[in-house]
């Protein structure tokens, strides 16, 4: 029996074959799906925001930030046998909800979040195999731990295996 | 010793009836003019205010993936925030209905007449909303105009999450539901003052020392 572990807001979690991750409606936030096929270790982490760096101290949730929660879900997919050196990403999220935000602290957030996660992944190593990202829908992300897919569901625009 | 509000930690029971207040005048005010708008009784419920964390806000309206229509309103001026209006689709095809005397087109494919046809009523609701505020409190609001969203409620929630999250862990809101009813499911109105604005309000009300 394969368990489905859901991955909330500015959290993450791994899980090992037939486990399968999931986490919903990412709007804006990105969610960052790693995998080692030869252990068949996932992991998941639904970001909010880019950097940790520019927060205030009365933030201190590092599973919040591009440049702290990947990092943090290497070493739990390690904890679970994942090898840092296998892993591979898939990525998807970042979308602008509303068109017109004129407010400067969110405009755009949903590329500087995708653009803060991929910088992460290049610091890291850990090469892209596939990115569903921007436009201006939210998105419901499966990953497998069996094979390592993602699937992306959304409200009214349909599914697609990544 | 007197302190100053500065952590959501910091408001007293007296600060919550006040927001409660708030709320109540607010969205009292917001739904007759809605009801003017339609020429028919519009309801609110008793507001609520939360303070909850992020994961726990799309939970309390109905789960993530829950298909609504999303307004969204800067505030500025004294107070801060964000005004939202996640309107049901049953709710959202009335209003239309009402006001244009056409059906609403699908879901997530509003198209430009409805658009800008609920968008209107989501500014005279806030703008109705944030004046009772203002004359309450002595001080100066202004709206944006809305922006409009159709989508998974969790998506939606997304900007204002991150808006907040920059600031803290967790969000305080001040809900109305609207227009309850057993057959429909509620449609809502959320105030979401930063701290500081809420400080503002407090101090102006004569309440902001515990």
């Amino acid at each position: 029996m394969s368990q489905t572990i859901t991955v909330g807001i500015s959290d993450l979690n791994v899980v090992r074959a037939p486990d399968v991750l999931v986490t919903y409606a990412l709007g804006s936030c990105v969610g960052i799906c790693l995998y080692d096929a030869s252990t068949k270790v996932a992991g998941l982490s639904h970001i909010m925001l880019p950097s940790s760096k520019q927060a205030p101290t009365s933030v201190n949730q590092p599973f919040k930030f591009a440049d702290t929660a990947v990092e943090l879900l290497i070493r739990k997919m390690e904890s679970l046998g994942g090898r840092r050196a296998l892993l591979k990403a898939k990525i998807a999220g970042g979308a602008q909800m509303f068109s017109g935000m004129s407010n400067s602290t969110i405009a755009n957030i949903g590329q500087r979040n995708v653009a803060a996660v991929k910088m992460e992944l290049i610091r890291q190593k850990i090469p892209i195999l596939a990115e569903d990202t921007g436009k201006n829908y939210g998105r419901t992300l499966f990953l497998t731990a069996e094979d390592g897919m993602m699937r992306i569901k959304s409200a009214n625009k349909g599914e697609w295996v990544w | 010793m007197e302190r100053q509000l500065k952590h959501l930690e910091d408001l007293n029971d007296l600060h919550m009836d006040v927001l409660r207040e708030i709320g109540n005048i607010g969205s009292g005010n917001a739904a007759s003019a809605l009801s003017t708008m339609l020429d028919r009784p519009v309801d609110i419920s008793v507001p609520r205010v939360r303070i909850l964390d992020y994961n726990e806000v799309t939970e309390s309206l109905g789960g993530p993936e829950e298909l609504l229509v999303g307004l969204l309103l800067s505030l500025s001026g004294d107070v801060t925030g964000m005004m939202m209006f996640l309107l049901h689709k049953d709710f959202a095809h009335m209003v239309i209905s009402t006001l244009t005397g056409e059906e609403m087109p699908n879901m997530g494919d509003l198209d430009e007449f409805s658009s800008s046809a609920i968008q209107e009523v989501g500014n005279i609701m806030a703008a109705s909303y944030v004046n009772a505020i203002a004359s309450l409190t002595s001080l100066t609001i202004d709206i944006s105009p809305p922006d409009l969203c159709v989508d998974m409620v969790g998506a939606i929630l997304s900007v204002p999450a991150i808006y907040f999250g920059n600031i803290g862990d967790k969000i305080i809101f001040i809900e109305d539901e609207l227009d309850k009813s057993d057959d429909r499911k509620s449609s809502h109105i959320l105030m979401i003052p930063e701290m500081d604005s809420l400080a503002k309000i407090m101090a102006n009300l004569g309440l902001e020392s515990i």
